[in-house]
């Protein structure tokens, strides 16, 4: 499990033999005037995989995501997307890649159907027998779960209508490779799970391969393949939700009662401690839980962990990460 | 099919949209009537008097130069005013996240400012049909004399307006740069009264800019020969119009590409998140 310190042994992690990473970053460096914003990032993603970028405000996941999309140049550091060096990304490389903005007010004039078929038309002359693009409008805006606004103007959407909008936006060019910011803000949490669904058949349907930043966490865990995460520039960790919970808070609790006490213990074997309280206390046991660490406790424990090593560079910003 | 020029026939079909959604926009509704109706009050007071020396009803004589003008503020204010209010709003990062979006956009913008601007023509010049019977006996010369002009004049203001927009921090700032500037140069440029009320360096400054030529060959187009009298050097200057309106031009065709590559490169979502939260706190 990469911990600070030893980030570059997950850069070239699983590589499947023959098949190119989709994203490739080593040793991406961003300053902004004297102020490090990242200090040296690497990692993969591969055809199909769902990435998460977590991380406290601040960390630098904008500015990672930016430069992958070509909309930023950075300071040092070999990138490739899509085979491509985002700096010289071209029109036909775009056009293979769908990005999912922080928007709040464009367009507002404009209905939901007239603005997606319009924008999904720039993807017709890169349309393959193999990948059809755009995807069908209708189709599109029923998957979102924007039907009955398809006539409507987008200025008197909802905020979460809006977002659904954003994702559709989004992925109207049927891309192998898509950038999510944030793309559930604002989402109820039944737009939220149609949302997990899209993401699912994307990625699996589709051969997709997704990065997406969230500060919630229950997403996180039940979207991603690999979640990164990122503080203080330098991504802390990388692994899937299971790899990153045992790694960091391996404990579970396990909670009971005896008597009419209630009692908790921590410990790294709940199978056998409770094994073990059968045998010694058998029928006066009652109330049993046991809650292994959540995601949330792991990405709190690790945030901290490298908070506490580089007391210097103290990340800001915690507020954001519970919302 | 070449992608790049497919998406500028996407870009007319936007700049179509764009200029048919801004019709039935309220505000923008309440704006062109309130245009309209506070230049028809001008010329039906200024109907009954002529111009001194001439049979030229004053109404005929002043409503070339107001077209003339109004192309200038259409092109202008219409490019840059939509640039810095889209470049804030996100319109400009979501055509750079598509391919050949940008195009797309600004063939679009191209379409639907010009379409604004002759619609704001038009306003004018069909209540002063009625009111001005001289309009119906502009011959075939004079429409070919109004197309160059107003085709001309687009080219000369609308590139500029660009650079303009793209140069501006925010919308409001586009007020400072364009509005300000354009109610001074109209002052100065013979448009409501003639140039020859002016001290000689003030004309001279007013012929820098395009608003006095726009006004000088919509009149040339529209009056008869014989008003040209009253003009600088009594004549219409045709040779000298094209000559100051082709050079605004160039200047615009040749600046605005490289202003607007260089802003289209530098737009970033972080950059308009840093732009949405100074609009949020203008307006709260």
């Amino acid at each position: 499990m990469a911990v600070v310190g030893d980030v570059d042994r997950w850069a070239h992690h699983a590589e499947p033999a023959g098949e190119p990473a989709v994203i490739a970053v080593r040793g991406l460096r961003m300053r902004y005037g004297s102020v490090d914003v990242l200090k040296g990032i690497g990692f993969t993603a591969h055809r199909g995989e769902v990435i998460t970028l977590l991380g406290p405000n601040g960390a630098g996941k904008t500015t990672t995501i930016e430069i992958l999309e070509g909309f930023r140049m950075r300071s040092a550091g070999e990138v490739s997307v899509l085979g491509v060096d985002p700096g010289n990304g071209n029109e036909h490389w775009r056009a293979r890649m769908g990005v999912v903005l922080q928007s709040w007010r464009d367009h507002g004039r404009w209905r939901v159907r007239d603005l997606l078929y319009h924008l999904g038309r720039y993807y017709v002359p890169y349309s393959t027998p193999e990948r059809q693009r755009p995807y069908d409008v209708d189709e599109l805006i029923q998957t979102v779960g924007l039907g009955e606004q398809a006539g409507q103007k987008i200025a008197s959407l909802s905020s979460g209508q809006r977002r659904r909008l954003d994702v559709a936006i989004g992925i109207i060019g049927r891309p192998e490779l898509s950038f999510l910011d944030e793309p559930t803000a604002g989402f109820d949490p039944h737009a939220r799970r149609d949302f997990h669904d899209l993401v699912h058949r994307l990625s699996d349907l589709d051969d997709a391969t997704i990065l997406l930043t969230t500060h919630d966490l229950d997403e996180a865990e039940k979207l991603a393949d690999r979640i990164l995460i990122l503080a203080g520039g330098r991504i802390v960790a990388n692994g899937s939700a299971g790899q990153l919970i045992r790694q960091v808070a391996g404990q579970a609790e396990v909670r009971w009662s005896r008597g009419g006490e209630h009692l908790v213990h921590a410990t790294d074997d709940a199978a056998r401690f409770v094994r073990e309280l059968f045998a010694q206390h058998g029928e006066e046991i009652a109330d049993l839980e046991v809650r292994r660490a959540s995601l949330e406790d792991t990405y709190m424990a690790m945030v901290h962990r490298y908070e506490t090593g580089h007391v210097e560079e103290a990340v800001t910003g915690f507020e954001g990460a519970s919302r | 099919m070449n992608p790049t020029l497919y998406a500028a026939r996407l870009g007319l079909a936007r700049g179509w949209a764009e200029f048919r959604q801004s019709l039935t926009d309220p505000q923008q509704l309440g704006f062109n009537v309130f245009f309209a109706v506070a230049f028809v009050i001008v010329l039906l007071f200024q109907r009954d008097s002529t111009v001194e020396g001439t049979n030229v009803s004053l109404a005929f004589a002043v409503l070339p130069g107001i077209l003339g003008m109004l192309v200038a503020v259409g092109g202008l204010q219409g490019a840059a005013g939509s640039l810095a209010v889209e470049r804030e709003d996100g319109t400009l990062l979501r055509a750079k996240a598509v391919p050949n979006g940008m195009v797309g956009y600004l063939t679009g913008r191209v379409v639907s400012v010009s379409l604004g601007a002759i619609l704001g023509l038009v306003i004018i010049f069909v209540p002063s049909l009625f009111l001005i019977p001289e309009l119906t006996g502009i011959g075939l010369t004079g429409w070919l004399t109004f197309a160059w002009v107003l085709a001309l004049g687009l080219l000369a203001t609308l590139p500029i307006g660009a650079v303009i927009g793209s140069l501006a921090k925010s919308p409001s700032t586009v007020n400072g740069l364009v509005t300000l500037p354009i109610i001074g140069v109209t002052a100065i440029s013979g448009i409501f009264y003639p140039i020859f009320a002016l001290p000689g360096w003030v004309q001279a400054i007013a012929q820098v800019f395009p608003i006095y030529w726009l006004g000088l060959g919509v009149r040339s187009a529209f009056l008869p020969d014989s008003a040209a009298s009253v003009e600088i050097g009594a004549s219409w200057r045709h040779l000298e119009t094209v000559g100051v309106l082709g050079a605004w031009a160039l200047v615009g065709l040749v600046l605005a590409p490289m202003v607007l590559r260089r802003m289209a490169r530098k737009e970033s979502g972080a950059n308009m998140e840093a732009r949405r939260q100074r609009a949020l706190q203008r307006i709260g």
